[in-house]
């Protein structure tokens, strides 16, 4: 394939899918990393790819049951409190054994898991777009709100309880707003680019920037920048989307050895 | 607090009574493991009360000061920005803090975090700010930077505080109450 496919209209909607996910993620994996809860991404990326593969194999609709796989993790989370990576690591290995071993229950499953574990950036539907700019759309609207609320529960975490204050509005509106965003994730870059998705920009961002809106905004910037390349090195050499996209992002963390920070 | 025992899965202190008035600096002190900490939080939610009674101010606000504050390690966020999380103001600020607001919270030594998150509750917006141990790690400059804002505390608010520094208890408080096991 040619770099001139980029601009052919069929890769419109996978590009503008993916530049939407591209600003969205990261920001999630921003609020996770807050909460030092960067590895559930996976987790819940492996248990959403077990929901669809089950979906497949009952002949549901397939995004619906990976909302559910990747709610029923965030509820796992929530649940269970002061989780730690022992949990997502449980939470990941199950997802990932449960999408291989129901692959093999059924032509239709198995069609899907290798959808899902690859990526199938190039079939996005309108159906993806929507949801992709919808997704972005609450991120950006929710993140001050947000963010104020998780940085004041995870400096000051006794602020809720001590003034008898709810924590359900925005624990279970991010973790809404994650398993959204990994299912969207998952269907359109894949399982592992997903993760890499929300766990790579901010990482290299926290360590960059000097001030929160700086380093969101930098982890944003990162994850277009990288799915940009990401995309135009896959068409151009024409390579699977998903790990091109994974190995442009892995390109980015040297770059936490740069000697200063920046931003306010 | 009237006649409260307080603990999680039994009782571990109590029972203990007081009282804290708006304006008042009371203090906790006593051996290791008498429950001090456990009453400060059960003023917060995350210890049980098995008997007795807490009675709180109508709309009463609180911010706590744990033992060990929660420090991520490493959250791209400025003491600047702590403070204005925390409701406290950011300026003025004595020169010591107002370094501190330009730097991450991973740029700072231990001490100088428990500072600035001390200095974030005492000087928020809360009625009643509840200090465990705020003067762990601190030098002698930083403890007065914290008497001194305590002795400038505005009479509508209160402070309880934990403390084994006993020149620093009986240097703040207006009173002082050792609960017992």
């Amino acid at each position: 394939m040619s770099l001139s496919l980029a601009f052919d209209p069929l890769f419109r909607l996978p590009l503008l899918t993916g530049l939407l996910l591209a600003l969205a993620l990261p920001l999630l994996g921003a609020g996770l990393r807050l909460r030092e809860q960067w590895l559930s991404s996976l987790g819940v990326a492996q248990a959403a790819a077990a929901g669809a593969v089950a979906g497949a194999l009952l002949h549901g609709p397939l995004v619906l049951f990976a909302l559910l796989g990747a709610l029923l993790a965030g509820l796992v989370r929530f649940l269970t409190g002061e989780t730690r990576n022992e949990h997502y690591a449980v939470m990941l290995l199950g997802g990932w054994a449960a999408v291989l071993l129901l692959a093999t229950l059924g032509h239709h499953a198995d069609l899907v898991a290798t959808q899902l574990l690859n990526g199938q950036l190039y079939f996005t539907t309108a159906t993806h777009l929507g949801g992709a700019a919808m997704l972005a759309a609450a991120v950006l609207a929710a993140g001050a709100w947000l963010s104020r609320r998780l940085l004041l529960g995870r400096l000051f975490p006794d602020h809720y309880g001590a003034n008898q204050l709810p924590t359900w509005p925005h624990e279970i509106g991010f973790e809404v707003l994650v398993a959204l965003g990994v299912v969207l994730g998952i269907g359109t870059m894949g399982v592992m680019a997903t993760f890499a998705m929300m766990m790579v920009p901010p990482w290299v961002a926290f360590r960059l920037a000097r001030g929160w809106r700086p380093a969101v905004l930098l982890a944003a910037g990162l994850g277009m920048a990288a799915f940009l390349a990401g995309f135009l090195l896959a068409l151009g050499l024409d390579l699977p989307f998903g790990p091109a996209l994974a190995a442009v992002l892995l390109l980015l963390v040297p770059l936490r050895l740069l000697p200063a920070r920046f931003g306010a | 607090m009237v006649e409260a025992r307080a603990g999680y899965a039994r009782p571990v202190v109590g029972p203990v009574s007081f009282r804290i008035e708006p304006g008042e600096v009371l203090g906790l002190s006593g051996a290791n493991g008498l429950g001090k900490t456990t009453l400060l939080r059960l003023i917060t939610g995350t210890a049980v009360l098995h008997g007795g009674r807490v009675r709180r101010a109508p709309g009463l606000t609180v911010a706590h000061h744990r033992q060990r504050p929660e420090r991520p390690p490493e959250l791209p966020l400025t003491g600047q920005e702590v403070l204005r999380l925390a409701g406290a103001p950011v300026a003025p600020l004595p020169p010591r803090l107002e370094a501190l607001g330009r730097r991450c919270l991973d740029e700072m030594s231990g001490g100088e975090f428990q500072l600035l998150h001390a200095w974030a509750c005492l000087t928020g917006p809360a009625r009643l700010v509840l200090l465990d141990e705020p003067t762990n790690n601190l030098d002698p400059d930083a403890i007065e930077l914290l008497l001194a804002e305590i002795g400038r505390l505005d009479p509508g608010r209160a402070v309880l505080m934990v403390s084994h520094d006993a020149a620093f208890l009986a240097a703040a408080c207006d009173r002082i109450v050792t609960p017992c096991p």
